[in-house]
């Protein structure tokens, strides 16, 4: 057996063939490298390469808290990054092109026409440099329509996260942390909420409260859409809640609410967060369902989903009308996915892709050596078997 | 056990009834009943509307109102619409046409996904892979009316227009082999080789196949006959084979290869009995074909008997549906020619055509035009699902197979086809028992947005209307079928989930 020299070019330290490197290891070095023979077939379990990606993992992380490092692995993931780019901007182009209008205050707006203005139409309201998302049969501009439609589903979509959130942390919390009867109060209660179909308990509150303004649509919601929230973070703290960080605050003579708040909780902010990201995106597919079927915010407001509503006989005529909402909805839906995703990439401890380039680029060289490695020594065999 | 089940059962119905005190409450108050009454031009309209809170006892308040309406239910009577009519025969008429879509979508939602969750889990971090994740992010971010309604105009109504005129334009007969071939790559992958070979055969058959239904006008003469259903007996027969006993157990093969010659001998005497069968005789018949598939495997013997009975079972199975296709297919011209399609069968609007079954009692008729109404809303209440159940069951077999027994199996020298197939996949699909069951809730809520797009007068569409015109008593008939359903669904997972995995055992 004769380790084989490095390919040229590849300059990175390998931990396994280089035995002057510094890494630190978590595999077994004193493995030869003849070895990653049997497992050449799948180069994805190979020992050698995961104990390489750990240590660039390690190396890497050193000295940082915890924070550090889930916000870099975050940083680090391009699709969440592109759509928070996004969603910002999203935000920013909705808020700022038709202003504000907030408890009788009125900020306008760069945009030239309000969402109820009624503009003479233009070429039947087709999409134009004028109307650039075209105009309705009233002559409403469209783009004025669904920046206004995109500010309230906004609204409602965080509206609706921070008082889900609460509550269900508050809930999960209390009965994971305190178990006996408050948990089997408060999971039946939660029992109660989850048997009604989300889109049917949506919908009816919907109906009662949707002429009300969409602050209370948002706050009526965020009451119906703790529940998955509070049973994931009551599994997660009665987990928490056995471990030894825990027995030591109580011999320190902590309370239980502090126990909860600043010893527990911060512990799940992992699960908390992601799953709170996830709830929002739902939420903006609920409440555009809602709006379908007539029993969100109603007019002369507007959200994404009364706007696709109130055009829903035109969508031969004049598509405009269905498809710059609906875009809107998807474009919001499928960023805040894609940042839940990458938070819990973040959060997720096991993960190991969310490596930046430089590290990918050396643990693709490592895969190479252990492969060129692996080529030779079964040359190496061969030779050795056609000459005894 | 039954302890068990008793007391999740009384603890469900005691949170059926509280939900239901709630969604009552709510729905009673949503609104005003009356509304329509009030802006009536009749001239009796004050009798009308004091002759409306006799009947719906409006005058009690609603919290007190939902016992009256609790002892009525209770005794099996959920009272009348706003209309007068009986909210027992309401539900039961929308709860079979709601139960088609349901059944469909959710079947086809767990095969597919499953499907694909598990080639992208083997092929992970492939450009399959990637493909497969961004169009379940994608999935999961469409707001159901929006695939609904896009279906309805893009793919239905254009799939019609095409078909008067079916001639496939060039650059689908390039475009789509393409496509095809990239995704049969990435599912096999491979070194480079294999892969390019794989691709090169993917797109020549495809395009092969697209030329032969553009040239012989396939869309709207289409068959298969013997010898088609033969071949794909025979193809799916030997994947059946590979894939459930390995190329080592002769016997498995030749079972399959019988069971598909079994097939082609019963295919004429079924074409001239098939006009005088029904539901209820064709299901029996697909019994007969699975009892028979087992017992020439059962027969061919060999060391592992149950191995060769289930690829019996399977092919025969298969090779039975390639038969009852073709035989839809022969039916295919006579439906879409008839005066009632007029050359547009795939039905946007409502569970059935209108009339048809007053026109003739044919079975293959009858069946073929549900299955042409039912496609699009299917389609699109299944995306969503089968993107969730893809992504679980990915992440399932991901996880099973970083376990230490998979490394135990491998390092034995079991091949890779039993590792995965054996030791892996069953386990991958344990935790899915559980999803697809608190999922049938959710397709409910969904199946409300797919009925109101096409029209269908099922449960969602029962909802819809209550909820507009504030009338409670449908509600609450469409809140306690869909919660009893759910409670049935969760008591099922839980009991299915402590029968497949040994670990869990349930504890009173």
């Amino acid at each position: 057996m004769s380790i084989p020299p490095p390919p040229p070019g590849s300059r990175e330290p390998n931990p396994h063939l280089d035995p002057g490197s510094q890494e630190p290891n978590l595999g077994d070095t004193s493995a030869p490298v003849g070895f990653d023979v049997v497992e050449e077939e799948n180069p994805r379990t190979d020992g050698n390469i995961e104990a390489a990606e750990n240590a660039i993992e390690l190396k890497e992380v050193e000295g940082l808290s915890q924070g550090r490092i889930v916000w870099r692995r975050f940083v680090r993931h391009r699709g969440a990054m592109i759509s928070l780019t996004v969603i910002v901007l999203i935000t920013l182009v909705a808020f700022t092109s038709e202003g504000l209008s907030l408890w009788g205050i009125r900020l306008p707006g760069w945009w030239p026409y309000d969402y109820t203005q009624l503009v003479p139409l233009e070429n039947r309201g087709v999409p134009s440099w004028t109307h650039p998302f075209g105009q309705d049969d009233l002559g409403r501009d469209m783009f004025a329509v669904v920046m206004r439609g995109t500010q309230q589903s906004l609204m409602i979509v965080f509206v609706v996260g921070i008082i889900a959130t609460v509550i269900g942390v508050v809930i999960g919390s209390l009965s994971g942390f305190f178990r006996g009867w408050t948990d089997q109060v408060l999971m039946r209660v939660t029992d109660i909420v989850i048997i009604i179909p989300l889109i049917v308990l949506t919908a009816v509150l919907g109906r009662k409260f949707g002429a009300s303004g969409a602050i209370v649509l948002a706050l009526v919601l965020g009451l119906a859409s703790w529940t998955g929230l509070a049973r994931l973070v009551r599994g997660d703290v009665l987990s928490l809640r056995e471990r030894e960080f825990v027995d030591a605050a109580r011999v320190a003579g902590a309370s239980s609410a502090r126990i909860m708040f600043v010893h527990i909780l911060p512990n799940s902010i992992g699960v908390i967060i992601v799953n709170t990201t996830l709830l929002m995106s739902a939420t903006i597919l609920t409440e555009a369902a809602i709006g379908f079927l007539g029993f969100g915010v109603q007019p002369p407001d507007v959200s994404l989903g009364s706007i696709i509503y109130q055009y829903q006989q035109a969508f031969d005529t004049r598509p405009w009308l269905f498809f710059w909402p609906a875009l809107f909805i998807i474009l919001i839906a499928l960023t805040i996915n894609f940042i839940g995703d990458g938070l819990r990439d973040a959060f997720d401890p096991r993960q190991k892709r969310a490596l930046n380039k430089a590290a990918r680029k050396s643990a693709a060289a490592a895969r190479e050596k252990a492969h060129v490695a692996a080529v030779a020594e079964r040359d190496a065999a061969a030779r050795a078997e056609s000459k005894p | 056990m039954l302890t068990f089940l008793s007391r999740r059962l009384i603890a469900s119905i005691l949170v059926l009834f509280v939900a239901s005190y709630i969604v009552y409450v709510l729905a009673a108050t949503a609104g005003d009943p009356l509304a329509e009454l009030r802006t009536s031009t009749a001239r009796n309209k004050q009798a009308l509307i004091d002759q409306r809170i006799q009947e719906l006892q409006l005058n009690v308040p609603a919290p007190l109102r939902y016992f009256l309406w609790l002892g009525d239910a209770i005794r099996g009577n959920l009272g009348t619409n706003l209309q007068g009519q009986s909210v027992n025969t309401q539900v039961a008429n929308a709860a079979g046409v709601t139960i088609q879509l349901l059944t469909a979508s959710l079947v086809l939602a767990v095969i597919i996904g499953i499907l694909i969750g598990i080639t992208s889990a083997l092929r992970q971090y492939s450009g399959y892979d990637y493909t497969v994740t961004f169009l379940a992010f994608l999935a999961f971010s469409l707001p159901s009316f929006f695939i609904a309604v896009v279906l309805k105009a893009y793919v239905g109504i254009a799939f019609n227009n095409f078909l008067g005129a079916p001639n496939i334009p060039w650059y689908l007969l390039i475009i789509i082999p393409l496509v095809l071939g990239f995704l049969w790559m990435g599912i096999i992958g491979g070194v480079a080789k294999t892969r390019w070979l794989v691709f090169g055969i993917a797109t020549v058959v495809s395009f092969a196949v697209l030329l032969y239904i553009d040239l012989t006008n396939w869309l709207n003469y289409p068959g298969l006959s013997i010898v088609g259903v033969g071949l794909l007996s025979l193809g799916a027969g030997v994947l059946v084979h590979l894939l459930t006993a390995g190329s080592g157990n002769k016997k498995s093969l030749y079972t399959a290869v019988t069971v598909a010659v079994i097939g082609m001998a019963v295919y004429y005497p079924f074409m001239l009995l098939s006009d005088r069968l029904n539901l209820w005789t064709l299901l029996l018949l697909g019994v007969v074909a699975i009892v028979v598939g087992a017992a020439v495997g059962y027969f061919f013997g060999g060391h592992d008997r149950a191995q060769s009975a289930r690829t019996g079972a399977i092919t025969a199975f298969l090779t039975g549906g390639f038969i009852v296709i073709d035989r839809y297919m022969r039916a295919w011209p006579v439906y879409t020619q008839s005066s009632y399609i007029n050359g547009r069968p795939i039905g946007t609007v409502g569970a059935v055509t209108p009339n048809l079954a007053e026109a003739t009692s044919s079975f293959w008729i009858l069946s073929l035009d549900s299955l042409t109404h039912l496609l699009l809303p299917t389609i699109s209440l299944m995306l969503i699902s089968l993107a969730a159940y893809s992504r679980y069951s990915r992440a399932n077999l991901l996880d099973v197979m970083n376990q230490d027994y998979i490394r135990t199996a491998r390092a034995k020298g079991v091949n890779e086809r039993t590792v995965v197939m054996r030791h892996a996949f069953r386990n991958a699909l344990i935790p899915l028992t559980t999803i697809v069951a608190f999922d049938v809730g959710g397709l409910i809520g969904g199946a409300i947005i797919t009925e109101t797009v096409f029209a269908w007068k099922g449960m969602g569409d029962l909802f819809n209307q209550a909820l507009r015109q504030v009338d409670v008593n449908p509600m609450m008939g469409f809140f306690l079928v869909t919660g009893a359903v759910a409670i049935v669904f969760n008591i099922l997972a839980d009991l299915a989930y402590s029968a497949l995995d040994p670990r869990i055992r349930v504890t009173v």
